[in-house]
């Protein structure tokens, strides 16, 4: 059979191929040469070593600057999205009336897209900041605390989704044994709650993650990186080193190339995290 | 007990009405102030439009001229279909194929293809956007090719997934009793993998009607959908017309949010299939 099979890999196989080849496997190959030569069109590039690397910090103090508003934002929203989804989920499980409801309400924000709610919230807050008589780019900890607010607005439910499905599965008969033993809701939780649902909390943390360090169109549509940088996130960086200024596209990918094994270390993270707690199971 | 239990649960009612709420409102604002003068919304977005505020469809006509909505809409509907369709037929038989046929050739495949899903957009979109305009496909025809091939890696990976957990017993009688390798894939395989093409449908459809950077950079600036409409608004350095931007997302909401009211089940399911496998 799988010699009859595979005759036919200019059908099966190829058109899948092709484009992948063209969309990806091209650009990629491609952009990691570039990163280390010296361009403005692709066709004058020639080689100049790490040189793009080392001016991806050396040109401005940019470049470093968002790497660490990108981590701070990480961290702070990777926290807060997901201790309100689990909080969330602890209440959904519970027979409360109109549960059904409220999760179709707090899953929405999730399916609007990035620009869509940059611009909702950048309203808001202006809004917000109106009655101080500032606005959203008044100072950078504004857009900051912006766009927590808006990613956890926009991933809670969706994290919620995952952990009511978690907590869902946990086995009836552990928490009634628990009850008979006497223990209160907090033991509950902490004993037998959180410990089963593990896997999923792994999940929706490296979910999280990865989500807030790739942003892009949120930080775009909600402060496009002002006042003077100060909201700039990586992808934006990257994005402004290519396009808005001309002789720096090296250096743009060369950006992109730490950004992808940045990116690339999360993955494997999760994938070591996910392995040990397969072997541990 | 009972009247403590009684009384947490209703806490946890108001609670959650509260958080729904919250929810909401951000939508409300949206479009209570897309009937209000743009001179009015900046400073003032959460007072209810009166009479010398309200507009009427001012913001909804001049929005939809500025940012010729109704062409971003066909073309993100266009873009957005033709793109899911490829990928659901070019992956699926990808997938059937790199998993029944052994080999070092579909190992590599597999693991680039993997490989793939991890890496950000940022490390392709120059040069994509680069050769996307030499080969002639930055077109709203053409970008489907690259939507295929840059949403290849994820719904490969599922669909090969599931592939290995199907016995390959059904395929072999098929093949003895004399049905070649296209027959046996469209009669027996592609059935069986109705519900994660659902899945993968739903995770694909909200990614490339969302997207933004793609169609920006390779075919932005003769067709634009509505994420590249919407942010095109803000133009130069002038001020941004609010009133427009309000109805526009009021408009760009409303066809989400009804097919999401529709489709619900799937969607949550989708998600959840999604996130546990990818």
């Amino acid at each position: 059979m799988e010699k009859s099979i595979r005759k036919w890999f200019a059908l099966f196989a190829l058109p899948g191929l092709i484009c992948f080849l063209i969309a990806f496997l091209v650009p990629f190959v491609w952009g990691l040469v570039l990163s280390f030569c010296s361009f403005t069109t692709i066709t004058d590039a020639h080689f100049i070593g790490l040189g793009n690397y080392v001016r991806a910090f050396t040109v401005d103090g940019y470049f470093t600057q968002s790497f660490l508003f990108t981590l701070l934002f990480t961290v702070i929203s990777v926290v807060t999205i997901n201790l309100a989804a689990f909080t969330f989920a602890l209440l959904l499980t519970r027979n409360v009336p109109g549960t059904n409801a409220f999760r179709t309400i707090i899953f929405m924000p999730n399916l609007i897209g990035g620009i869509v709610l940059g611009w909702i919230w950048n309203v808001i807050i202006n809004g917000v900041l109106a009655a101080f008589g500032m606005n959203i780019m008044s100072d950078p900890k504004f857009g900051f605390w912006g766009l927590v607010v808006l990613m956890n607005w926009q991933n809670a439910g969706y994290m919620m989704v995952i952990y009511i499905a978690a907590i869902q599965n946990i086995p009836q008969d552990e928490l009634e044994a628990a009850a008979i033993d006497g223990a209160d809701g907090w033991t509950t939780l902490t004993r037998i709650t959180i410990p089963s649902v593990m896997p999923s909390i792994t999940i929706c943390l490296f979910l999280t993650l990865t989500n807030g360090f790739k942003l892009y169109d949120q930080n775009l549509a909600l402060t496009a990186g002002q006042p003077n940088h100060g909201t700039e996130m990586l992808a934006m960086n990257i994005f402004n080193t290519f396009y808005s200024r001309q002789g720096f596209e090296g250096v743009g990918q060369a950006k992109a190339v730490i950004f992808t094994i940045a990116v690339a270390l999360i993955a494997l993270l999760q994938l070591r995290f996910t392995r040990d707690r397969e072997e541990t199971a | 007990m009972q009247v403590s239990r009684k009384y947490t649960k209703w806490i946890a009612f108001a609670f959650l009405l509260a958080v729904a709420a919250y929810t909401v409102f951000p939508i409300i604002v949206v479009v209570m102030n897309s009937f209000k003068s743009r001179l009015f919304i900046s400073n003032a977005p959460f007072a209810l439009p009166d009479s010398d505020t309200f507009v009427g469809l001012t913001n909804y006509t001049g929005g939809l001229m500025k940012t010729g909505f109704f062409s971003a809409f066909g073309y993100s509907l266009w873009i957005t279909v033709a793109s899911v369709f490829f990928i659901l037929l070019c992956t699926s038989m990808l997938a059937w194929y790199i998993t029944r046929v052994h080999g070092a050739v579909t190992s590599i495949i597999y693991y680039l293809l993997t490989f793939s899903m991890i890496v950000p957009f940022q490390m392709v979109m120059f040069t994509m956007s680069k050769e996307a305009n030499m080969l002639g496909i930055d077109n709203p025809v053409g970008i489907i090719i690259l939507y295929v091939g840059f949403g290849c890696g994820m719904a490969t990976f599922m669909f090969s997934g599931f592939i290995k957990s199907i016995p390959i017993a059904l395929e072999e009688a098929a093949m003895i009793d004399g049905a070649n390798p296209v027959r046996t894939f469209f009669m027996i395989v592609l059935p069986m993998l109705k519900s994660t093409a659902i899945t993968i449908a739903i995770l694909e459809t909200m990614w490339v009607w969302n997207d933004y950077l793609m169609p920006y950079l390779t075919i932005g600036t003769e067709y634009r959908t509505i994420p590249v409409a919407i942010q095109y608004l803000r133009g130069g350095y002038g001020s941004v017309d609010m009133g427009a931007m309000m109805a526009m997302l009021f408009l760009a909401m409303l066809p989400v949010i009804i097919f999401y009211l529709i489709c619900q089940k799937y969607i949550i399911k989708g998600v959840l299939a999604g996130a546990v496998k990818g």
